[in-house]
């Protein structure tokens, strides 16, 4: 069985964001760009299915920029086989990487997508439902827990409250919550080993599909900034402040 | 022009995070309905009809619904969508799930997070973990987005809307199959709607410590249990106790973060809370930017003297 990974170059998690004085975006110019932390562990959950037999081959796909193919040699150093490329410098929304993927997969028939639940720029957290809302698969999102056996995969998912269990007859799109998993760090022979991995550049157009953006951004601003207060010197000048003076207790 | 709203409930009520969303609703248009989906639905609906500013309450009842299966729940909204103009749901974990599959279905762009409503078309969200907030302007005929509930004002009661029930379709294409569910039964608030928050941090230093320490000190204050991704990540707290960009963001009266350094990410999930007291033994720890109240001391002795001294106040 093939997994499909789709994995998106997104600014670090580390980096403070600045947003443009003339309120266009978030200044991403000479900053950190790394794989957004969720398709890591979608990446980490495919290899480790390879690893334990359950799956055969691992197919990594990014839409973006020429430099996402840094993002592909990553994953490919983590233990995936082979990189897509969709090139472009168009930002693109959730419902149009959805139906790129979509094309993609009419061409590649994995039996399972495992993907990032969100990525941590647009903060949709809608590829993964809307592509197998497009495809008509079934979905299991926000998954720590995944076992397949057969044509079926068990998800355990986080949900408000606790964990829900799903049974999902494959092909089908799982996207990863945090505990998942613990993504490895590559090692340098593997790192090597990914450079010689193939990459497949395409391009939007290569796909037929409508990939226009559906919103315009008006402005990007910062949030207001919460004034810091004051340090009480001990409990019972923190209690006295919140009954008396904030009236919260 | 009317718009569906999608509630948040468990059955028995309508949770507040629905009331929140009508008043996001309301902004949009004046005709507001209520879709109340699930199993059981004896007082959600009723509920649902006395929110202040609804027009109608459909009921939708099966299994799969009652399940929050985003299949299910897409057929259903998908069969509706027709007489509406804009879909809203809070963004709950539910929500989350199933209103993107909605959004795709119908050929839209999702808005997600919704934090403000600019006007019909054009509303406010937050992007890189609330570090930038974005004004987008929607083209779609429809909009279909969730709503960060705490950005808004519950819609009052009052109301007494009909209730109707809505036809469920069939299942008719691929679904996931629900195995079972395990549901932490607890008698303190729900993190999400908690007038006061306790939270706990990775200073805790295990399970055990997190039980002992922040738990009574929550209901000393009758507050909802919430903790730092570093603490859920070292399993000291269950996942669904994390407050922060990819956790819960929550926006009570109270936080109060103990031991909690403030990483951005669990900033995201709580700086809209009226007060936050943080307690730290470091004194440049992040958190004490954005608190109201800075403690600079060790938990381990700062927490029993709370305890001490809430009780002396009678609490």
């Amino acid at each position: 069985m093939k997994v499909l990974v789709p994995v998106k170059r997104v600014i670090d998690y580390n980096v403070k964001v600045r947003v443009k004085p003339d309120q266009t975006g978030v200044d991403l110019a000479n900053v950190k760009m790394s794989m957004n932390p969720f398709d890591e562990i979608g990446t980490e959950e495919a290899v480790r299915l390879k690893e334990k037999g359950a799956a055969t081959e691992v197919v990594v796909v990014s839409i973006g920029p020429a430099q996402a193919q840094e993002t592909i040699r990553t994953a490919l150093a983590m233990g995936a086989d082979r990189g897509i490329l969709i090139q472009t410098d168009q930002d693109l929304e959730p419902l149009a990487v959805a139906k790129l993927l979509a094309a993609v997969i009419a061409q590649e028939t994995p039996g399972v997508v495992v993907m990032g639940k969100q990525a941590i720029d647009g903060d949709n957290n809608a590829v993964g439902q809307m592509l197998a809302a497009l495809l008509d698969w079934p979905q299991a999102t926000f998954a720590s827990g995944i076992e397949i056996s057969g044509d079926t995969a068990k998800v355990t998912r986080e949900v408000d409250g606790g964990l829900q269990v799903l049974s999902v007859a494959l092909p089908a799109v799982i996207t990863a919550d945090l505990r998942l998993n613990e993504p490895r760090y590559a090692s340098l022979p593997n790192i090597m080993k990914a450079k010689k991995k193939p990459i497949d550049i395409k391009s939007t157009a290569d796909y037929g599909v409508d990939v226009a953006n559906r919103l315009t951004v008006l402005k990007v601003t910062e949030p207001p900034k919460r004034q810091g207060g004051v340090k009480v010197a001990d409990v019972a000048e923190l209690v006295s402040k919140l009954k008396n003076e904030a009236g919260v207790i | 022009m009317a718009v569906l709203v999608i509630a948040d409930h468990d059955g028995a009520h309508v949770r507040d995070t629905t009331a929140k969303t009508v008043t996001a609703a309301c902004a949009i248009s004046g005709d507001v309905d209520v879709l109340v989906l699930g199993a059981s639905l004896s007082g959600a609906a009723a509920g649902a009809a006395a929110i202040a500013g609804v027009r109608k309450v459909l009921t939708a009842e099966s299994a799969a619904l009652g399940q929050g299966l985003a299949e299910a729940v897409t057929d259903l909204v998908v069969s509706l969508a027709g007489g509406y103009d804009a879909i809203l749901t809070p963004a709950t974990s539910t929500g989350k799930n199933f209103i993107p599959r909605i959004a795709a279905k119908l050929d839209v762009s999702q808005i997600s997070d919704i934090i403000e409503v600019v006007d019909a078309k054009t509303f406010v969200r937050p992007i890189y973990a609330g570090n930038a907030l974005e004004t987008v302007k929607s083209s779609d005929a429809k909009i279909v987005g969730t709503v960060r509930a705490t950005a808004f004002k519950a819609a009052g009661e009052g109301g007494s809307a009909g209730i109707e029930a809505a036809a469920v379709p069939g299942s008719a294409g691929r679904h996931a199959d629900f195995v079972s569910e395990e549901v932490v039964k607890s008698d303190r608030p729900e993190l999400a709607g908690a007038k006061i928050v306790v939270s706990g941090g990775r200073a805790l230093g295990s399970a055990e410590e997190f039980h002992k320490v922040i738990e009574p000190l929550a209901d000393k204050l009758g507050a909802a249990v919430g903790a730092s991704r570093a603490a859920v990540d070292a399993g000291y707290a269950p996942n669904d106790y994390q407050v922060g960009q990819t956790g819960k963001v929550v926006a009570p009266d109270l936080y109060v973060a103990i031991g909690i350094s403030g990483a951005i990410q669990h900033l995201a999930g709580m700086k809209d809370s009226k007060i936050i007291v943080a307690v730290n033994k470091d004194a440049d720890a992040p958190i004490f930017a954005v608190a109201d109240y800075g403690l600079v001391a060790d938990y381990k002795t700062a927490v029993p003297e709370l305890m001490e001294e809430l009780a002396r106040i009678g609490k």
